[in-house]
């Protein structure tokens, strides 16, 4: 029945496929320009990476505008990038990706987004599809209870007002030493789990209070938690270097972010960005794209206050780590570590960082925006973890709920091409109000359940408005990104339990 | 100009996010119909009791400034006082500041259905215009 959502994802607008829009041209088989002269006040061209159908339905959508707003940002380098899951945001699109000269440049916190460190992580387990399916139902449970979700979701972990200061300068590192984890874990992840640069005393009063009940919860709105399977392996020496190894292997992906603690700080600092263009004289065409140059104390107050964010997210999907290893424990009788539960990566889709990139026969610093993209760093990629060191670094892309999610690894083009950066997902194709019209609650239960998919929601909307067929084809974007030359697939995944926010 | 109870605000199509069209006889209605557009989104208004209030006040650069940082305050008081608003008045406001009033109560998940929760209210296309004597304002909530 999965297929079934693909098939209405694609049937509709098949006909239309080979139109090519006015506004972009091709630049080769995988990638689209939106011309400098498009929009006044461009300053540098847009680069969009989608196969036909892709583009057109961004084109459908106002996302390709947004990509041409962000190339006006001044000390803008290259291009202003969209990836194939790019869709229709708020300022920036969701798939955007745009590299700021770090002196001429300017960071916008709307080009990172109101969930600060948004990001995916997985897990993998020595357990097969056969030794969980008779548990699924209790698994799930588990997970339901340990990992609070849904909207106001609070109390999994309780901390003082010390500890919060910990957790926004220490990120992930605070967790483990808390007790939530392994040390491995912080290995194994982006920045291993600690952004440098978080000031604790620049997250605004406010936001610490909107956070402080709410670390080791999901959220709501697209946030998950999947019991997945292995399903199809392309790169057996990159799998094998992730613990994945063999079809049927079961997994574990965990999708949340910063909860309020970022949103919070994204609107204050938003506010003051507003004063901060005035101040500075900078034209935006939309004013959810308010910055200050990173060369100023309004910028540079913000890329602190948004690592201590990140922190909080890094140290948010840790805790749940723990508390997936403990229901698993529970489940199973034995230790996470016998049943074999361990990382594979974590990764933040919602996120500026400070990078080296090669622009011209130059190696510069610069301001990477990724709004829902994800970093794929290549082979040899001194940032690496030594066990990715020469595979690439594992970039995780969930699909939805009844279809795929895969694994890739970065690789040198996507730093040539793309500030070493890959698609986060599937993309939106469908708007929330119109999945709750055309969808219903129980043809999409009985569609999951017919491809042995159990889904646990604390809200049937939410359920809905998350359905396979709201998104587009995962698969489809990931070999966007593959023709690109951005990603290279490594390991498809197909989920069987489902926890949403 | 009077307008109905059910025009007060109309969810557009978004495809990420929830776009909303509100409108207002007045300035102050404006900003009471947008509150009541983003506690219609998060929850079936019909269950939420006027039990106890909240005031606001806020200042602001301009008048869009005020309307995103009304209905974030009201966010804020929903995620940590865990408060469902279903009346507001807006006593004062002009260009830079708001005096209100919300009324509703704290969350009771044995009576609210909550929906979606909302992160932000954003500025992405925001524009307050009047048409006549209508007052609407295009908005993008990020949930």
């Amino acid at each position: 029945m999965s297929r079934k959502g693909k098939e209405q994802v694609q049937s509709g607008t098949r006909s239309s496929a080979a139109r090519t829009p006015s506004v972009v041209r091709r630049l080769d088989e995988g990638r689209w320009e939106i011309p400098v002269d498009y929009k006044p006040g461009m300053r540098v061209p847009g680069v969009i990476v989608a196969d036909e159908e892709l583009l057109r339905l961004a084109e459908e959508d106002k996302a390709l505008e947004q990509v041409a707003n962000v190339a006006t940002l001044p000390g803008i380098v290259g291009y202003s990038l969209a990836m194939p899951d790019i869709h229709w945001g708020y300022g920036f699109p969701v798939g955007g990706v745009a590299a700021m000269d770090m002196e001429e440049g300017v960071v916008s916190p709307g080009g990172i987004g109101y969930d600060i460190n948004c990001g995916v992580r997985m897990l993998r387990t020595d357990l097969t599809e056969a030794e969980v399916r008779p548990k699924l139902d209790r698994l799930l449970k588990e997970l339901y209870r340990g990992v609070p979700s849904g909207v106001g979701s609070e109390g999994a972990v309780s901390i003082t007002s010390r500890d919060l200061e910990q957790v926004l300068a220490k990120g992930a590192r605070w967790a483990v030493e808390a007790g939530y984890g392994e040390p491995e874990d912080l290995e194994l992840s982006e920045e291993r789990g600690c952004m440098p640069g978080a000031d604790p005393d620049k997250v605004p009063e406010k936001a610490l209070k909107r956070g402080a009940p709410q670390l080791g919860t999901l959220g709501s709105g697209n946030h998950f938690l999947e019991i997945q399977v292995v399903d199809r392996l392309y790169d057996p020496v990159a799998a094998e270097a992730m613990g994945l190894r063999s079809v049927g292997q079961v997994a574990v992906l965990i999708h949340t972010g910063s909860r309020g603690l970022g949103h919070q700080t994204c609107e204050e600092f938003l506010r003051e960005m507003g004063q901060a263009v005035r101040k500075y004289g900078i034209q935006i065409p939309d004013r959810q794209l308010a910055c200050a140059p990173l060369d100023s104390p309004e910028g540079r107050a913000y890329l602190a206050a948004m690592a201590a964010a990140a922190n909080f997210a890094w140290a948010n999907r840790q805790c749940i780590t723990q508390a997936v290893r403990d229901a698993f424990s529970r489940v199973f009788g034995s230790t996470s570590t016998d049943l074999g539960l361990r990382m594979v990566y974590d990764v933040a889709h919602n996120i500026a960082k400070i990078e080296e990139h090669r622009v011209g026969d130059r190696k510069v610093s610069l301001c990477v925006h990724r709004k829902g993209a994800t970093r794929a760093f290549p082979a040899g990629h001194p940032d690496l973890p030594d066990r990715y060191r020469h595979v690439g670094q594992p970039v995780l892309i969930p699909g939805d709920m009844g279809r795929y999610s895969y694994v890739a690894v970065g690789t040198d083009l996507a730093m040539e091409r793309s500030f070493g950066s890959s698609c986060h997902g599937a993309g939106r194709a469908m708007s929330r109000s119109e999945a709750k019209r055309t969808i219903e609650a129980q043809s999409l239960k009985r569609q999951l359940s017919d491809a042995g998919i159990v889904a646990l929601s604390a809200e049937v909307g939410t359920l809905v408005e998350e359905a396979p067929q709201a998104y587009k084809d995962v698969s489809a974007v990931v070999r966007a990104v593959e023709v690109a030359g951005l990603a290279r697939p490594v390991a498809r995944l197909r989920p069987v339990g489902v926890v949403k926010g | 100009m009077e307008i109905q109870q059910a025009d007060r605000f109309e969810f557009l199509p978004h495809t990420a996010d929830v776009a909303v069209l509100v409108r207002g006889e007045s300035l102050p209605a404006l900003f009471e119909n947008a509150a009541a557009a983003l506690f219609a989104l998060m929850v079936d208004l019909e269950c939420v009791q006027e039990r106890t209030s909240r005031d606001v006040e806020l200042r602001s650069a301009d008048l869009e400034g005020l309307l995103v940082d009304w209905l974030n305050e009201l966010l804020f008081l929903f995620e940590t006082e865990r408060m469902l608003f279903r009346r507001f008045q807006v006593r004062e406001l002009d260009t830079s500041q708001l005096r209100a009033t919300a009324w509703g109560e704290g969350l009771d998940l044995s009576r609210h259905r909550v929906r979606t929760s909302v992160k932000a209210a954003t500025y992405h296309g925001l524009e307050i215009e009047r048409v006549g004597g209508l007052y609407t304002a295009r908005m993008v909530f990020d949930v």
